[in-house]
């Protein structure tokens, strides 16, 4: 008797890695020489399996020689994110050049940006305090999904505010500075070298719009963007991308205090979004879905809604300029 | 004409005018009915829910705690007349 079980779940997601491979870095290549006429790809490493992952597809499409690494750090960035990001370059053999942004974004106002709309919220904000912004989990109630501040003073006191439509948005746009700010520097090389720019997005981010627009949105090629998250980490386990960097938890890296990519977006781990989302795509039956995913219907009727909120919220990101009528 | 239908009716009239007025420039072209999800329907965003919030709690003098932030309070014109004059009426909690 067939049962849910083995009808829907995660060996679903399993791709032929070595063929998947070999897909992506002829269409890397093809792009890059002839519809470009591009010499090369700039990847900006974070130090997560994401960014390995399109370095060592790079690497084996076109050469370590035709890659070149970015490690982009600045004062919120984790303490590991540079030694894992230098590690990565070491594995594939590439040239890796450190270029920490914090004077520059010091200097746009990013961080006193922030601080601002912190201490608007939370008056008692000051220097030592780490904040962060956070989603209420989509599994847990029905709640309309918007984001609180959590702030925490340097002797461990956990302020939590709601935010406002102001204060939102002031964070967001302050913030995305740090993502502008490095696609800024990976143009300027690719520049410099006529090489292509590399986006890094997996399906999950891609199709939820999680990327900041002329941020870490913007580039040439986007080798990984039709890839589910799990998809990615067995194309990186195929690549040989380091096993610290194969276990690490995805992170955004973004604000002063850790923040999981689950608590400030999906609100879901990737395993679970992975199999809803996969599942919706694909028209699974609901409770195949609700059954792999380990939650329950009305878990699954929400997480679907989410998803399609998402779709709807962030559309804008994925517009390109807008003409009044067909020009080329 | 009750009270409660007087106010409902101002309620859901200032609404659409900060609908129409923030969000569509002025613009009666989008066409939507009182039971619309604002969402659902594309009238507003996650983000415009946040500013209505906003809207909601200034022009009513109400705070809208974090329990109350669900759909059926705030995710089209109906449910948000009704919530308001809720919270008015202190059938809610934490109505100032």
């Amino acid at each position: 008797m067939r049962t849910a079980e083995t009808v829907f779940n995660r060996k679903s997601l399993k791709i032929d890695a070595a063929s998947e491979t070999e897909r992506i870095c002829r269409w890397i290549r093809e792009t890059i020489a002839f519809k470009m006429k591009r010499q090369g790809a700039v990847v900006a490493l974070s130090g997560g399996i994401d960014s390995s992952t399109v370095a060592a597809l790079c690497v084996r499409a076109l050469g370590p020689e035709k890659v070149l690494g970015l490690q982009m750090p600045e004062q919120h960035s984790s303490e590991d994110t540079l030694e894992l990001s230098r590690g990565v370059a070491e594995h594939f053999g590439i040239e890796a050049v450190h270029q920490d942004i914090t004077e520059v974004l010091k200097s746009l106002g990013c961080y006193s940006r922030q601080e601002t709309a912190f201490r608007r919220l939370i008056p008692e904000y000051a220097a030592g305090w780490r904040a962060k912004i956070v989603l209420p989990g989509v599994l847990e109630s029905g709640q309309l999904r918007l984001f609180s501040l959590v702030a925490v003073s340097p002797e461990c006191r956990e302020i939590k505010k709601r935010l406002d439509h102001k204060s939102y948005l002031e964070i967001v746009a302050a913030t995305n500075f740090k993502q502008r700010v490095r696609k800024m520097f990976e143009y300027y090389h690719a520049d410099r070298l006529n090489y292509a720019v590399t986006g890094t997005p997996n399906r999950l981010e891609y199709d939820q719009g999680f990327f900041v627009k002329l941020g870490d949105g913007a580039a040439d090629i986007k080798p990984i963007a039709h890839l589910y998250k799990s998809q990615v980490y067995q194309l990186a386990e195929y690549l040989g991308v380091p096993e610290e960097i194969r276990s690490r938890p995805p992170t955004t890296d973004t604000y002063s205090l850790p923040q999981s990519q689950e608590e400030f977006y999906f609100s879901l781990s990737y395993e679970k979004m992975d199999l809803c989302l996969y599942g919706k795509n694909k028209g699974i039956p609901r409770d195949q879905v609700a059954f792999a995913a380990g939650i329950n219907l009305e878990q699954l009727d929400r997480v679907y809604a989410d998803i399609e909120q998402k779709r709807r919220t962030t559309a804008y990101l994925h517009m390109t300029p807008q003409l009044v009528e067909n020009v080329l | 004409m009750s009270d409660t239908v007087v106010k409902s009716n101002e309620v859901k009239t200032a609404l659409k005018g900060f609908i129409v007025s923030n969000f569509l420039f002025g613009q009666g072209s989008l066409k939507f009915d009182d039971a619309d999800s604002f969402l659902e329907k594309g009238i507003i965003d996650s983000t415009g829910i946040l500013e209505l919030i906003s809207y909601l709690e200034e022009t009513y003098t109400i705070n809208i705690e974090d329990d109350e932030l669900i759909p059926e309070n705030l995710d089209s014109v109906n449910a948000v007349d009704a919530f308001v004059l809720r919270k008015l009426n202190g059938e809610d909690s934490a109505n100032r």
